[in-house]
């Protein structure tokens, strides 16, 4: 198929409906608004299900009951709206159903502002919504990974009855870039949706819930959910590793739009004969924690430098992974205000300047 | 024997357990009802019921159809996704009154405006009974309840709700009624309004409400027998029976057929 110049948002809307999602609901939220624009003309001429409802806590809900027909169904917003659907998440996960959410963040807290952040980190990756649950949380980078990771988002959702996150910065949902959607859309085999609500024609009714209020039962369904989560450990890790190289002294790591900006820092110091290498999770969870220690391991990395668009929130994952074998240094902005390419080479310089410094009087003392 | 044919037995919709519901308690009735009808529909195997957060939490353990289990009022957010993916298919929510008219006030309004074709058992005991007795919107005046010690006091909190009359004022057609389970002529009337809820949405006409006039003897702290008289003498002073809406103008709306 020939590239075609697409917004973001529109390309992902795009994407959902080309792996078989043709169930959309959604409530109006800057700057993700262009995926309901883009469905309200796009899903008639599918056949599908549109519609617009009076909240994203109704939107949550409405796509869980959606979800437990076994169709493919998904929303977008942003930040704010997905608070409110913490609430059905939190019950999807319980209940086991899979849906795709797609997070278009802008800065918060509160109403916060309508340009790029990454400070939804926390909600996506830890929680969000109540109890023992996680999401699958995928992070893309550039508009064609929009297409590819949405369209995979449904079927990992299939794959483990679960609710699966695309998370982006506003930039993934405004920006224009020539994208390419597969001629014919193919993935792996899954198994029959033999849990959904169809009607109890010649069978047991199906119950999709997630009350038990015997602990025990529900200590069993948790287990459940928690053998789901370390099959997805095991199984779904994504990352990218970009001029990671024997000789760097500085491990960035960095995810989405930021990881792209790192990597102008990083092609322009390799012109100032500056080598540093960038570690990019795309998988938010599961994190990919093996991968980040083996790279952050390596002899010659003297400082393992974070840079998000919020005021700290990856970090700490890194941390996790990180700590104890290497210091790891953060830098970023937060509230929509984007750090450059410069502020980012500044960063580097800055600690190569110390560490250079550190090396010298060790050099001194011995 | 030969000329013996049962006339009376267990709808095929109502599972053969004992229900958890107390003693007086008229949830038990209103499941008998939705279960009669489906069955004589015919509509059992193609149904989906839509279950509250409240007493009724469990009927998916009594009325024999596949069944969600929603957060607390947004049932009919849940059907009507189910729904407008399955129109084929049957669907209804089971509410109670703190679940519908209280923290479920926006989506039960919202579906009802836009029309969507499910149907909603609506039991409304005026009081939030499974977390033990407190006030709900539709509370009476003067009804004591634990949050409402020296009795609903509406200066400060208002008005109880009536949800049939604010919903008929929505322009979109729908259909409307409120019933009472008190007594055996009561039910017989109920159980035609159920059908006629179930009726409209076979034929894909419109979104239908059947609101019940229920009891919680537990938590209105009478007997079985002081609660019946506590819905004739109260709840029905505030609550008038009958039908708010309908989209046939051939049948009489007064809850006749
Ligand atoms: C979000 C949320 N808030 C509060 C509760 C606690 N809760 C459980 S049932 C209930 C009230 C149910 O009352 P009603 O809808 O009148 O039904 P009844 O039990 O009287 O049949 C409440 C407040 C909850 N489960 N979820
Ligand atoms: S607490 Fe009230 S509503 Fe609940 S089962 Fe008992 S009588 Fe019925």
């Amino acid at each position: 198929m020939p590239r075609i110049l697409m917004k973001g948002n529109e390309a992902i809307a795009e994407a959902a409906l080309r792996a078989g999602a043709t169930n959309y609901f959604c409530y109006p939220i800057t700057p993700q608004t262009e995926v309901a624009e883009y469905l309200a003309h796009r899903m008639p001429e599918v056949g599908g299900v549109f519609l617009q409802a009076e909240s994203e806590i109704a939107v949550g809900n409405i796509l869980f009951g959606a979800a437990s027909t076994g169709k493919r169904v998904f929303t977008s917003s942003s930040s704010p709206g997905i608070s409110l659907m913490q609430e059905a998440i939190s019950y999807m996960a319980g209940a086991h159903l899979p849906c795709v959410i797609v997070n278009i963040m802008r800065g918060g807290p509160g109403l916060g502002g309508i340009l790029p952040a990454q400070s939804d980190y926390f909600q996506a990756t830890k929680g969000g919504g109540h109890g023992d649950y996680r999401l699958l949380v995928l992070a893309p980078s550039t508009i064609q990974e929009a297409v590819d990771l949405t369209m995979q988002a449904f079927y990992l959702a299939d794959k483990y009855r679960n609710p699966v996150m695309v998370i982006g910065d506003g930039m993934i949902g405004q920006m224009m870039e020539p994208v390419e959607f597969p001629e014919k859309y193919e993935e792996p085999p899954l198994p029959p949706k033999d849990w959904a609500c169809t009607g109890a024609r010649g069978r047991e009714p199906h119950i999709i819930k997630s009350l038990f209020l015997d602990p025990l039962a529900l200590e069993k369904n948790n287990l459940l959910l928690y053998q789901k989560y370390e099959k997805m450990k095991a199984e779904e890790v994504r990352f990218e590793l970009y001029k990671t190289k024997t000789e760097n002294k500085i491990l960035i790591v960095s995810y989405g739009t930021m990881a792209r900006i790192c990597q102008t820092a990083i092609d322009e110091l390799e012109t100032e004969s500056i080598s540093v290498g960038l570690f990019r999770p795309i998988t938010l969870f599961p994190y990919p924690e093996k991968e980040l220690y083996a790279e952050a391991a390596r002899k010659n990395i003297k400082t393992v430098l974070v840079i998000e668009m919020s005021i700290g929130q990856m970090v700490e994952d890194v941390e996790r992974v990180v700590r104890g074998i290497k210091p790891i240094k953060f830098f970023g902005r937060t509230g929509g205000v984007v750090p450059s390419p410069e502020e980012a080479k500044e960063q580097i310089k800055e600690l190569l300047k110390k560490e250079a410094g550190t090396r010298k009087r060790k050099t001194r003392k011995g | 024997m030969e000329d013996s044919k049962i006339i009376f037995s267990r709808p095929t919709a109502l599972k053969p357990t004992v229900t958890h519901y107390c003693p007086g308690c008229t949830h038990g009735v209103i499941h008998r009802l939705v279960a009669e009808v489906l069955d004589e529909l015919n509509l059992r195997e193609k149904t989906l019921g839509v279950a509250p957060v409240g007493c009724s939490v469990f009927a998916y353990n009594y009325i024999n159809t596949d069944f969600l289990e929603a957060p607390h009022g947004r049932a009919p957010a849940l059907a009507t996704g189910f729904k407008r993916l399955r129109p084929d298919m049957i669907v209804f929510t089971y509410q109670g009154d703190g679940d519908l008219a209280s923290i479920g006030m926006g989506e039960i309004v919202h579906a009802a405006n836009r029309g969507e074709k499910f149907t909603v058992i609506f039991v409304n005991n005026g009081i939030y009974g499974m977390t033990g007795g407190q006030m709900a919107p539709t509370t009476l005046e003067g009804q004591i309840t634990t949050t409402s010690p020296k009795g609903r006091n509406v200066a400060e909190v208002g008005m109880p709700i009536r949800i049939c009359e604010l919903l008929s004022s929505l322009v979109t057609p729908a259909y409307l009624e409120r019933v009472a389970v008190h007594t055996p002529q009561h039910i017989i009337r109920a159980k035609r309004a159920v059908r006629k809820a179930f009726t409209y949405q076979t034929q894909n006409r419109c979104f239908s409400l059947v609101e019940f006039l229920s009891t919680c003897p537990t938590n209105w702290g009478l007997t079985p027998g002081e609660s019946v008289r506590w819905v004739e003498e109260n709840t029905l002073k505030y609550y008038p029976l009958g039908c708010f809406k309908d989209p046939d103008k051939e049948v009489k709306t007064d809850g006749t057929v």
